[in-house]
């Protein structure tokens, strides 16, 4: 579904992704994971189209994606739940999932996907005229997962949804990516919550220092000698 | 000895009349300012300019009124978005004091162009509405419409805003502008819709206005800065609060000008404005965070 062959991305004269290349087949979950500052929200954005690739292809579903505004990517079918989740924080609830789905297309199945995302996040029925600021911490990854999905994606960014939440929180979190996963989202995670994330995803990618390090399945990945060492601790 | 007095009565009602159309200035404003982040000092030179188009469209080239005063809100609509894409987006990401002189530029250029194309001399639409009798008082009629079509065209605003993807577009760009095209959508687009609403309310006051008052090219200084002073009363970018404000500001000129005279009415409303600011420099009912 999304390809990316030796992309090269940074800030200014700051190189923050060095060929990577991956991919993100039809219906699998694929985790990224890495260390702080390895360039896994860069990664996730140069998808999105808010930052611009320096070189390297990337496509989605066999189209180029390289040069599409940032604005049109949603329009191909991707959904990012940015870093720090970043919802409207005086918008309610419902509103915040009314902004996910503005593209025309997704207008018309508003009130269908709005019961989609009750379904999966019941919390989220329960405070639907709440301003989104005043959520916690976990209520608002929840939020920000919903506003994603209010634009029908084929594939789902999630750009570290466990971050700065309590483990209890993590858990529940954890469960609704399962649950979209067992529900056939397509789902590219990032995340410095190793065993977790690896126990949803079915594939996954080490990213050190903007490089991909060791790529296989979650289980090939656990038994990497550089993922036990550095992350687990084993 | 009377139990309350007519005149009083008439003048807390004018009050009323006038907070509507101040409310409506307050809000083109506060939209502006809430959502793009700039102030546009030179907001009521835009309703100047709708001014004059009713009037030349009406007397010059005979349109009926029904068709110049659209035609006059469409045109400065329009100028709204001009001024955004020319004189705004250079400098969207400059100093506030920059976006104000700029700004404030554009207010000296339109007086400035107004009084080389149409003269200094005062003009009158030349349409007179007959004053309304309720009971024993007399209200203006042009007056009464105003207020009935402000308020009216805020209601239409606040429903856009709440009800409408692309109202609350504009609400959600205001609170975090680089997240927007994750949502599909692009800010560029959003703040020229909201320059042309911004410019539409304009030419909606000058509609109104321009059954009111003589036109002059420096008629937008009676306007411009109660309508700024109403704004920060009641919280920069607080729109609620500058409906609010506006109501408070225009009695408060009503009430004093009934007591003492018309005049004194302003100074008293700007004595009220710098208590306020001493004890509550963000409004009365907060600013924009």
């Amino acid at each position: 579904m999304l390809a990316m062959r030796n992309v090269n991305a940074g800030y200014g004269s700051f190189r923050a992704l060095f060929d990577v290349s991956l991919e993100v087949k039809a219906g699998e979950t694929v985790a990224v994971i890495g260390p702080n500052g390895a360039g896994k929200t860069t990664l996730l954005r140069v998808i999105s189209r808010l930052i611009d690739a320096t070189s390297g292809q990337m496509t989605m579903e066999g189209e180029p994606l390289d040069r599409v505004p940032p604005h049109e990517v949603i329009s191909r079918g991707i959904a990012h739940v940015p870093e720090h989740r970043r919802l409207f924080p005086r918008l309610s609830v419902e509103d915040n999932l009314r902004m996910g789905a503005f593209i025309a297309p997704a207008r018309a199945q508003f009130k269908r996907r709005l019961e989609l995302v009750y379904q999966l996040f019941p919390r989220m029925q329960e405070r639907r005229r709440q301003l989104a600021g005043t959520l916690s911490g976990g209520e608002q990854q929840m939020c920000a997962i919903g506003r994603a999905l209010m634009s029908g994606p084929k594939l789902l960014l999630l750009d570290e949804p466990s971050a700065g939440l309590a483990p209890v929180v993590v858990q529940s979190i954890f469960e609704a990516v399962r649950t979209m996963s067992a529900e056939g989202y397509t789902v590219l995670i990032v995340e410095q919550n190793i065993r977790q994330v690896l126990r949803v995803a079915q594939r996954g990618y080490l990213l050190e220092t903007g490089r991909i390090h060791a790529t296989g399945t979650s289980e090939q990945l656990l038994a990497t000698g550089a993922v036990k060492q550095a992350y687990l601790g084993m | 000895m009377q139990i309350f007095d007519l005149f009083l009565l008439e003048a807390v009602v004018n009050g009323v009349l006038l907070g509507g159309i101040l409310a409506l200035l307050a809000l083109g404003l506060n939209l502006i300012f809430g959502v793009i982040d700039v102030v546009w000092i030179c907001y009521a030179e835009l309703i100047m300019v709708g001014m004059y188009a009713v009037y030349y469209l009406h007397t010059m080239f005979g349109w009926p009124l029904w068709l110049a005063f659209p035609a006059s809100v469409a045109l400065v609509a329009v100028l709204g978005t001009a001024l955004h894409q020319l004189v705004i987006r250079p400098v969207l990401s400059a100093e506030p004091i920059n976006q104000l002189l700029v700004t404030g530029g554009v207010l000296f250029f339109l007086q400035g162009v107004a009084t080389l194309a149409f003269g200094v001399e005062f003009k009158n639409l030349g349409v007179q509405l007959p004053p309304l009798h309720l009971g024993e008082l007399y209200l203006s009629s042009a007056r009464l419409i105003a207020f009935a079509v402000a308020l009216g065209g805020m209601v239409a605003m606040y429903l856009f805003l709440k009800r409408t993807y692309l109202g609350t577009a504009i609400r959600a760009i205001s609170q975090d502008r680089a997240v927007m095209p994750l949502m599909g959508v692009d800010p560029r687009r959003i703040f020229l819709t909201t320059s042309a609403l911004g410019g539409a309310l304009a030419g909606l006051a000058a509609c109104l206005l321009v059954l009111q008052y003589d036109i002059h090219p420096a008629i937008g200084l009676s306007f411009g800065p109660v309508a700024f002073l109403v704004c920060v009363l009641g919280g920069l970018g607080n729109m609620i609060g500058g409906f609010a404000a506006a109501f408070i500001f225009a009695e408060f000129i009503s009430i004093g000008g009934y007591f003492l005279d018309l005049d004194w009415g302003y100074v008293i409303a700007f004595l009220f404005f710098i208590a306020v600011m001493f004890f509550r420099p963000r409004g009365l009912f907060g600013g924009k965070a």
